[in-house]
This record gives C-alpha cells, structure tokens and sequence, in this order.
C-alpha cells in the first residue's frame, strides 16, 4: 500500500546512508541534481529528511547543484522520427505505470506519459509544501524535425526557469552553472587534493556521539528549537546564492560557441557521453571545492549502475569499476562522492515521484532519441533491459556484484599517475602483453603509440627539439600539435585514450585540460636531474 | 583496383587484412605474425616451461584445430611435447561427429601429421544432458564444467603436465561479460590471468590463444588449409553465453573504427573492425584481490571482503 511503499522506500535511503559511516553530521554536502527522475527523488529525500524530528533528523548541511548542459543535448540530428503518439491506455487509466518501452523506440528507458502527467499535475495534484507552483517542462512542443543540434536559448531559458522555481522550492542554497563554465574551469580541478583521514567506525560514532551532546547542551541554554534547526535555518535563509561572477545571462556566445565546436568535433556518441560525463564531473567538483563541500551526492539508480558498470566493461574501464559504482569515490581526494540511491531500481523512483508528486525537470540528454546502435550506452541500456525481461534478476545481480568490487590495495593520491580526465590510477602497462597487441591497432600511420611514462625521463626537456620521443619517425617534423596530443595522450587511462581516438584534435578541449597536461608532462622528467647528491657519482655521457 | 602490397614483406599481394589494425598482409606473412604472436603470448605468461607434456583439448572444431597446429609449429622453439585428448560428452551430432571429422582428418590429412598419442575420455561414463530433466536451460551450465573435469582426467591418462585450451579473445570477452551478468564472482576473481595455476591438485591449464581474436583464428586455418568441424551444439541456442555473444556483435558493430580503411582494396574478404576485446581484457585486471570474496578455505587467492 502507498504509506509502507513510502516507509520502505525511506528506509532504504536512510539505510543506505546509515550502513556506510561516511557522512559526517554537520558536514556539508552538495546535491548534484540534474532534473532528472531519480536526482530529484534524492533531493526530495534529503528535503524530507532534513525536516523530521530530531532523533532521526539527517544531520548534514546540503546545497543543490545543476549543470545546464542543454547546449549540448540532442547532440545528433539524427534519422528523423516522430515520437510515437501517447498510449491510449495511459489517459484512461488514473494511474499511468511508468511505460518500458522497447528502447529502441524512445530516447529514454522510462518515459512518462508526460502530457497526462503535467494535466493530473496542474489540474489535480495537490500543492507541493511550500506552496509555489512546480513546473515541468513538457516534453513534445519543443521538438521539431529539423530543429538545430542543442537547444534554442529560448528553450534553455524556459527550462532554467523551471529549474530555477524547483530550486526555490526545495529551499537549499543552491548553484547553477553552466556547461560552459568548463572554459573557465583552472587546472587545479585536475589535482588530488590532500586527502582527509578516512572516518572509520570509532571516528564515526565519536563524532555523532559529540554532534548530540552539542545539541543537548545548546537545548538546555534555552535557545529556541535545536541548533540543528537554526543552523539549518541560517543556511535556508541565505539569498539563493547564485555564483557572484556568473550573472543571470547567458554564458558568453564565443564560450557557446567554443563547447558547441568540441561536441561537433568529437565523431562518435560514445566518446561525446565520455565527455559530456568528464566534464560535467569537473564542474561538478570545483563547485563543491569552491564552496567548502566535502561530499557530492548523485543520484544514480541501480538500475543506472548496472548499466553503467556493464558500459564501463564494455570501454575499458573495468579496472576502475569499484570507483565507478561503489557506493563511495574517493578519487578525487578532498571531495568524495557518494551514491545515495544505489539501491532503489528506477521503477520504484518512477513510482515514488508519481505517487509522492516529486517535481523534476526534463531536459533533453545528449542521446536523446537516439538509435539503439549510436553509442555503447545505448546498447547496454537495451540489452540489459531486455535481458531483465527474461532473467528478472539480472539488474539486481549485477549490481550486487558491483557491491563486491573491492578497491585496489594501494589507495591515496600518492600512489601513482593518474589520468588527466578520469583522475583514475593509471592502469596502462607496456609489458602487458594485451597491450602488446593493443600497440596493433594504434598503427604507425593512424595516431602515435602511447609512451609509457618510464620513457620519460629519457625525453630531453625542451619541448621544442625536434624528433623527441615518439617511436613514430616522420622525419623531421617539428614538434606541435604531434607532440602536444601525444602528451595528453600518454597521461590517460586506456579508456580514455580510447575515447581520444574518436577526438581527431585536441585543441577544441578547454584550455585546463591542456594546460595540465603541459605541466604533468614537464613534471615527469624533472627529478632524475633535480637530486644532488648522486650528481656527484653520475658519469656525464657525451650524447647527453 | 589491385590489392596492395603486403606489409610485412613487400613481395606477394596483401590477401587479407589484419581485423584489428588494419594492416595489409600476404598469407604467409600473417601465419607467421600470428604463431609469432601466440608464442609471445606463451613466453611473456611463462605459461609452458620447457619440457612440459602438453595435452591439447581437441575438440575438432576451428579454435582447437588451429591451436594443436600452432603449437606443433611452436615446438621446437618451446621445448615442449604435445598429446591430443578429445572429450567425448555424448551430445548426439556434435561431438561425434566432431570427433570423427576432426581427428579423423587431421591425422591423415596434412603430410605433416603427426602422429601423437590421442586420447578420448569420457568422463564419467558417457552423461547426456538430457537425461532426467529433459531439454533444460541449465545442462549447458554443468556440461562445461563436466567436459573439463573429462579433459583432466584424460590428460593424466596421456601423462601431461600442462592442459591448453584453445579459447580466443572473442571467448574470453564473452566469458567476462557472462559472469558479469550472471554475478559468478568467483569465476571473475579466477579468470583474470592468462591461465589457471592448477588449485587443489588439478593440471596447470592455459589458452595461448587468449588474445586473438576469433576472425584471426579463422583467417588462420583458412591460409593453413585447416580442417575442422564447423557444426553448433544442439543445445548452443538455449545457453546464455549466447546473450553475451549477442552483445558482443553488438557492441563490435557500435564502434567501428577502422570504416576508412574499409573503404580501399581487398573488398569482401575481411572487413575490418575492432575486437571488443580488447577493452574487456584491459578491464580484465580482475585480479583477485579486486574482488573481495569471504576467505574461505579454498586455494582461490583473494583477499577478505573489507569491513
């Protein structure tokens, strides 16, 4: 029935939450919400929590974050299709069940008969609690055949005000920024920050043990309500911070122009959701560093992390998979990322907004209406679900296995290279002879091989010398653009340089990107010289 | 339009080229790369020490075909013997015929046959998976299981040290994504090297085939002359390892990254493409410690699950 639906469906979170000690009372943690079904479902959790009473309050601080990347959406034109025609059943029938397509049909896996939606929210649906209207942008009118990639700026105005009234709704203080922004982005977004000690079972319970006994002692002072509500309240009544250098605008036309120029450049879908996912990781990660948040919550479903840990697989990323689908990612340092709705499937976050009236935002996603074959995500969106269909449990199995990926031995920024983009341990190693025959397919006259990094140190250090490291001899070309790709391209991870392939210059990449690998790349070289006390013992080569 | 030149010896005309990088090669030269290949394969894994019986499971079809004739060519080099054994699991059709084409054949076909000690086991006794259950979804789940406990005992039958399977790469991808799917854990934290080192007893077992790729392997026997048995199991439809060769073909057919090498030259004869597996085999270091599995006391190395 709804209400134990509703208690299961909290518990879990709650769960969740409780089960792995890592967040902190009192810390502030940031949202990463993008409008879809089962961020706005979190946010909505958080919301609910945040609101109980005192023994089972959730004891963080939130913020909301939304990454506008409309520009970039719809990102194909691709063969023209009609959306097929709302299912009849679904207007008669009072409670629409949340339709699985065949995906190859529709551009999302679970599609809400939205317009018999937005009717039953509009005219029936009983007001949200803070009594603003809720806006859902409808899905059809704005999509025409030939309309341009990405959206019209209309049509982005019009969703960020959408997004905007939901924001204001939900009340925490909250940030939009846009995909552009990445232009503006510095290279420290890149580096692992210091990390803080990891909270173990005892930091955990201390902790919580002396945010209570605050509570109790501030209670008994007198002041009103408890210092959770008025701190909470202090943060609630913050003006909704909107980042002071960002105006309302739009972001600047050459910024629009430049992200519009990458995606157009990148060939394959595949390689643009890899970017897309990278990028918007980044943005994501410096807001929360720009604003002291320690933790980013996403809301990735389980049945997203199956897929995803099966697309992971299926990219070469599978070294990576506790990272990618665990509950928390530690990668990036000072900043973890946790995933709150790992264990609700997306029928039941479809069923909760439904019942429980969850505002969310459509926006249209890179590969939105795209065709089965376009990209790999899509493929194993496709076959996963069908396979559900036959096997019942093949989503949930897959995610329990992703449960039993344990995190390599060797943990801490320290540990190794990393990869410029995914910021994972560099995982490519020459005397595997996998890549042995992977060095096959990076033939002489398509792109370089990747250079190990125990090369390094036998570059000479000026960049422009001519005929450095690479084992491809083209003569006498001077070094350019031809040394600049394959120093970023040696600092990547093997799917990430996979990925470049399908990004025939790298020019069009936000300058940070660059600028870090220009900076890792002299880095690499730099000890052998730089220790004196065994200069003394070195024999000077004459060819040196 | 004439075929271009080989690449390797710039003599004869390139005849097919290679699946993964495209390159043009003539016959020889690509039979030579690839017994080049699955013996840096050998060498790097460690995986035949010099003087190692070796028992090859023949099955008679192409990957077991192609691996016995490789390793007959790698001998020498390798210091190694061979013995065939064949399993023999009584599916009607399948591996009697198999077994009659491919072992018939090849030791009367090519002039250079050999003339190894051949074993056929059995098993326990002859099982077919049909009895008692009838056509079930899951006799191709222990008929795997059943044919290698088979090919141990006929490889200690023929005195061998080593057992070598001949799964190519396209085996191994499907055989991740299928535990994946299946949430064999155990099996993932297993498969991750290049073989087994033989736990509780058992022969060490390798697949020095492991990383060509099934195009590579056909190409192979197709140059080499090669017999074999080409016919599906009748149960292969109801396996799901089929689900994951299905995805497989998808996913290969998703990222074509050769299409402007397609376009000149040789035509029909192999369409480039990149094998999927090399992804999944980068995303192989499923090392046992990736997977944390509850210590028990089998001799599977792994660590204790955290917490």
């Amino acid at each position: 029935c709804r209400d134990c639906f509703r208690a299961f469906y909290i518990h879990k979170f709650r769960a969740v939450l409780g089960k792995n000690r890592l967040i902190f009372p009192g810390e502030k943690v940031l949202l990463a919400w993008s409008g879809g079904p089962s961020s706005s479902s979190m946010v909505w959790q958080v919301l609910e929590g945040l609101g109980r009473d005192s023994a089972k309050r959730l004891r963080f601080v939130p913020g909301v974050v939304y990454v506008d990347g409309s520009q970039v959406g719809l990102g194909h034109c691709g063969p023209s299709r009609l959306p097929p025609p709302l299912p009849c059943a679904a207007r008669e029938n009072p409670l629409p069940t949340p339709m699985m397509l065949p995906p190859g049909e529709q551009g999302h896996v679970l599609w809400f008969p939205l317009k018999s939606f937005v009717e039953l929210l509009t005219g029936h649906w009983p007001r949200p609690i803070l009594g603003s209207p809720v806006g859902v942008t409808p899905f059809y009118p704005h999509f025409s055949e030939g309309a341009a990639c990405g959206q019209s700026w209309k049509d982005r105005a019009r969703t960020l005000a959408d997004v905007k009234l939901i924001l204001q709704t939900v009340g925490f203080p909250w940030h939009t920024v846009a995909l552009e922004e990445v232009f503006a982005l510095p290279p420290s977004v890149l580096r692992c920050s210091a990390q803080e000690p990891v909270g173990t079972m005892g930091n955990y319970k201390v902790a919580v043990d002396s945010f209570l006994q605050q509570e109790h002692m501030l209670g008994a002072e007198g002041v009103g309500g408890s210092p959770n509500s008025t701190q909470g309240e202090e943060q609630l009544g913050q003006p909704c911070t909107q980042d002071p250098q960002h105006p309302a605008g739009p972001p600047p036309a050459d910024q629009t122009e430049a992200l519009s120029r990458l995606f157009d450049s990148v060939k394959t879908l595949t390689a643009k959701e890899e970017l897309l996912q990278t990028l918007r990781t980044h943005l994501i990660l410096h807001v929360a560093r720009t604003h002291g948040y320690s933790k980013v919550m996403t809301g990735d479903s389980c049945t997203r992390l199956a897929i995803k840990l099966m697309t992971s697989l299926a990219l070469g990323r599978g070294a990576f998979l506790a990272w990618d689908t665990g509950f928390s990612d530690e990668r990036h340092g000072d900043v973890v990322v946790v995933r709150p709705m790992r264990e609700h499937t997306l029928k039941e976050v479809a069923f909760y907004n439904r019942l429980f009236a969850v505002p969310s935002v459509f926006t249209p996603a890179i590969d939105t209406k795209a065709p089965e074959k376009a990209s790999i995500h899509r493929l194993m969106e496709g076959f996963l679900l069908r396979l559900q269909a036959q096997f019942p449990s093949t989503v949930s199995t897959v995610y329990r296995t992703s449960e039993k990926l344990v995190k390599a031995p060797r943990d801490g920024c320290a540990a190794g290279p990393r990869c410029l983009l995914c910021m994972c341990l560099l995982d490519v190693d020459t005397a595997d002879s996998a890549t042995a025959f992977g060095a096959q397919t990076q033939d002489c006259s398509q792109m370089r091989p990747p250079t190990p990094p125990a090369e390094a140190p036998t570059v000479p250090c000026c960049s422009t010398e001519v005929g450095r490291v690479q084992n491809c001899f083209r003569g006498t070309k001077p070094c350019g653009r031809e040394d600049s790709r394959a120093r970023v391209i040696e600092q990547l991870c093997y799917s990430c340089r996979v990925n470049m392939k399908d990004v025939p210059s790298l020019d069009p990449l936000p300058p940070y990107i660059l600028a870090e690998a220009q900076l890792r790349s002299q880095r690499v070289w730099l000890p052998p010289r730089a220790s004196p006390e065994i200069q003394e013992y070195l024999v000077e080569s004459s060819d040196d | 339009m004439p075929a271009p030149q080989c690449a390797s010896c710039h003599a004869a005309r390139a005849a097919l080229r290679r699946p993964r990088s495209g390159q043009a090669l003539c016959g020889a030269c690509f039979c030579t790369a690839f017994e080049a290949e699955v013996l840096h394969t050998v060498l790097a894994g460690r995986l035949l020490p010099p003087g190692a019986v070796v028992a090859v499971g023949a099955s008679g079809g192409k990957d077991s075909t192609v691996l016995a004739h490789v390793l007959r060519e790698l001998t020498p080099r390798l210091g190694v013997s061979l013995r065939l054994v064949a399993v023999d699991e009584g599916i009607g059709g399948y591996r009697d015929a198999a077994l009659a084409a491919g072992g018939g054949r090849r030791r009367a076909g090519t002039s250079r046959s050999p003339s190894w000690p051949t074993q056929t086991s059995s098993g326990a006794g002859r099982w077919t998976p049909t009895a008692g259950t009838g056509r079930s979804r899951a006799c191709c789940t222990f008929c795997g299981v059943l044919r290698r406990r088979a090919l141990e005992e006929g490889a200690r039958l023929v005195g061998a040290t080593h057992i070598v399977t001949g799964h190519n790469a396209d085996d191994m991808a499907e055989t991740v994504l299928m535990n994946f799917l299946r949430g064999d854990a155990g099996r993932l934290a297993r498969g991750g090297g290049l073989g087994s080192r033989g736990e509780g007893g058992a022969l060490p077992r390798c697949r020095p085939l492991q990383l060509a790729s099934q195009k590579e392997v056909v190409l192979y026997a197709h140059f080499r002359r090669l017999d074999y048995f080409s016919e599906e199991c009748v149960y292969a439809p109801e396996a799901f390892r089929g689900h994951a060769r299905h995805l497989l073909k998808l996913l290969e057919a998703a990222r074509p990254a050769q299409q402007q090498l397609g376009r000149a030259g040789l035509g029909p004869l192999t369409p480039p493409d990149q094998s999927f597996y090399l992804e999944i085999r980068n995303s192989g270091h499923l090392d046992t410690f990736w997977i944390g599995l509850p210590p028990n006391p089998s001799s599977v190395r792994s660590s204790p699950s955290p917490q």
